[in-house]
């Protein structure tokens, strides 16, 4: 960081000059929303990787003697439930419907949560960066052709390409035959906790988007004096691409990336509420709202704290995203 | 702009063969067939069935059939005789003859209903519900960012985005029990489940008791639900667009021109400024499609979605694979619906 001296001033000021992420860091702490936004995720993020060191009982234990159960301060919110509440003070949320712990696993649906959030993103960023890079810095007929590609695979509705391959995935790598290829993918997913084929399935639809912004980005910083002059001092196609542009371009991907976190996060608890996500029991709170859908009318918290959480997981995403979008906005420079 | 035209058709000419071509690989890579009960079936009866239902033919020639029954309207001079030959149009002509078009092939676990059936009897519904739900987000969404655009930085600018915020940030699969809850459960103002209008419908969706409260109360609920979240995204859109066209040059000229304020506002800036939400239309069109998935079977809605979920869960391919096609079909005309719209609208979008 620079410091600057003004002359012409009758007290001489110093004021110190920024680069992009400290200004930026400088306007997000000031932002009260992301602030509370940043914190809530660091929560979320701490309560996924303790989830097993926090979480009273185990996600899939069923007690089927308290099916339903429900604790007694639950009856005074959800009144009414009391007519014919089964009491019980074990379970700190009450049990579902077989009688696993809810308050275990809404904490161990961060995991799943989280996990998305997190890969969805680094696959756009890695795939969708690469691949925009490559296609704006070799204009011309590669690019041409990249991007009709693009442009083929972004007018196909995602979300129904997303449904088909999941539906495709669970059902016909489910049963497939030891020794083929889809019986090998299905292993490595259940090492993954049943969510490799969620990841394959939002990171295809999630780099079409960065891909073109990197792209439309690098048409327009090739231009500029400073690749010239880079090319002008000898730097080779790669070194100009990753050592000149890649930073450049980095900002308004960041920001893009981290406002569809939310979108990523509301298209898997789609997939588990429809029954294309992760494998029962692992719970992710879609599926956890599936179950509680059936059962509104008796026991509305086991689909109600579900959607607590979720919601309150895309609000602490949502406002870190805007706030990030506000730092790093250019046009706000220097403004306080 | 009719060689825009004709490229978007071309477009969705593409997009729908290559969709229906990967749905039809999937269909037929996976294990099972149509045919496979828990008794099994004699092997004479199989075959039958199979050649039948053209089974036995190689992969491109079934593919040809299904496009060929799919896409190509028939007329003929019989009645349908059997399921497989029952199509979902089916138009009386006059006389003898009658148009068929659509036939999506058999169901594998319903026996007594076929693909086009079950499309016929609950497509009807989710178009409703669709439509309701796409008419409550404008009406909600537009004059909410308008005014906030409109009065910026005071309190109904204030409002209006912490409501866009709270709508963007709880998904649909989240909005329908809390609502659920709220209004079916608690206070009881709202039936939790059903739908209030049953066949037949005039022009293929408009339910007969469009006009009364037996038919919205059942209506409101999931429409609200699936509409919030898409009110807040239109919010927030035309917030933005309005606040950038009103700095524009040309609003400054329409004022210095001497017209009123008013003709300022709606004739340049608001018209001006509706565009970016109308392109935004196309891709909100599928994103309610999916949403009723979800308020169909949270609220017991006999639709099409819920339909889908439950031949999901059962493995039902025929169904699964019609009613994707379907809705993709669905889709792209919408996108290149607005598209065409779109650059009706901005000009300058014809000449790329």
């Amino acid at each position: 960081m620079a410091v600057l001296e003004t002359a012409n001033s009758a007290v001489p000021v110093r004021r110190r000059t920024a680069g992009l992420w400290t200004d930026a860091l400088y306007r997000l702490t000031r932002n009260k929303a992301a602030i509370l936004g940043g914190t809530l995720v660091i929560l979320l993020v701490l309560m996924a990787i303790f989830a097993a060191q926090i979480s009273p009982y185990s996600y899939s234990e069923q007690d089927r003697n308290q099916t339903d159960a429900v604790p007694t301060w639950m009856t005074a919110l959800f009144p009414t439930i009391k007519p014919y509440a089964k009491l019980s003070g074990q379970f700190p949320l009450g049990a579902d419907y077989v009688g696993r712990d809810l308050l275990t696993r809404i904490i161990y649906g961060t995991q799943i949560s989280l996990s998305v959030a997190l890969v969805g993103p680094l696959i756009a960023l890695l795939v969708g960066t690469v691949y925009g890079l490559i296609s704006g810095f070799f204009a011309g007929r590669a690019d041409n052709l990249m991007m009709r590609f693009v442009d083929i695979m972004y007018a196909f509705p995602t979300m129904l390409l997303i449904i088909l391959m999941m539906a495709f995935f669970r059902t016909s790598f489910a049963e497939s035959e030891p020794g083929t290829f889809a019986y090998a993918m299905n292993a490595i997913d259940r090492r993954f906790g049943g969510m490799l084929f969620i990841f394959i399935g939002i990171g295809i639809t999630a780099w079409m988007g960065t891909a073109r912004l990197a792209r439309g980005q690098v048409l327009s910083l090739r231009e500029q004096e400073f690749t010239l002059a880079a090319r002008a001092m000898g730097a080779g196609n790669g070194r100009i691409i990753f050592r000149h542009l890649l930073p450049n371009v980095l900002g308004p991907l960041v920001i893009t990336v981290t406002l569809a976190i939310p979108g990523y996060i509301a298209t898997e608890a789609f997939l588990s509420f429809i029954g294309l996500g992760v494998n029962p029991p692992t719970p992710s709170w879609g599926s956890m709202i599936s179950d509680g859908a059936q059962a509104i009318r008796t026991y509305p918290h086991q689909a109600i704290l579900p959607a607590l959480a979720l919601s309150i997981t895309m609000f602490a995403f949502n406002f870190l995203g805007d706030g990030l979008r506000d730092a790093l906005d250019p046009r706000l420079r220097g403004v306080q | 702009m009719g060689r825009y035209i004709m490229r978007r058709l071309m477009w969705m000419l593409l997009v729908l063969f290559l969709i229906s071509l990967i749905t039809f690989a999937m269909e037929h890579a996976v294990p099972g067939g149509p045919f496979d009960r828990e008794k099994k079936l004699p092997a004479e009866i199989i075959a039958n069935l199979e050649e039948r239902y053209h089974l036995d033919e190689p992969y491109w020639k079934q593919y040809a059939l299904y496009l060929y029954d799919v896409l190509v309207p028939r007329i003929t001079r019989q009645k349908p005789t059997s399921m497989a030959e029952e199509t979902m149009i089916n138009v009386k002509l006059g006389g003898n003859y009658y148009l068929r078009w659509m036939n999506f092939g058999p169901s594998y676990t319903s026996r007594s209903r076929t693909v086009n059936d079950i499309i016929r009897e609950q497509l009807p519904v989710s178009i409703q519900l669709g439509l309701i739900s796409m008419l409550i987000a404008l009406v909600i969404g537009l004059p909410m960012g308008i005014l906030a655009a409109l009065k910026q930085n005071t309190i109904l600018d204030y409002l209006g985005m912490s409501v866009a915020i709270f709508g963007v940030s709880v998904p649909v699969v989240a909005m329908g029990p809390v609502l659920v809850w709220i209004f079916g459960v608690t206070l009881r103002w709202l039936p939790p489940t059903g739908w209030g209008a049953k066949p037949p419908y005039l022009l293929f969706f408009i339910p007969r008791g469009i006009f009364s409260w037996g038919f919205w109360r059942y209506a409101i609920m999931p429409a609200f639900a699936v509409g919030t979240g898409f009110s807040a995204i239109i919010a927030r859109l035309s917030r933005a667009s309005l606040l950038q066209v009103i700095h524009e040059d040309y609003i400054r000229t329409a004022r210095a021109k001497g017209l009123s304020e008013r003709v300022v506002m709606v004739r340049h800036a608001l018209r001006n400024s509706l565009i970016p939400v109308v392109t935004i239309l196309g891709p909100m069109f599928a994103a309610v499609l999916t949403g009723l998935f979800v308020v169909e079977s949270v609220f017991g809605i006999p639709g099409l979605g819920k339909y889908f979920i439950t031949s999901i869960t059962n493995r039902d391919y025929p169904v699964i694979m019609g009613t994707i096609l379907l809705y993709a079909i669905f889709v792209v005309i919408a996108n290149v619906v607005v598209d065409i719209t779109y650059a009706w609208l901005d000009p300058r979008i014809r000449y790329e």
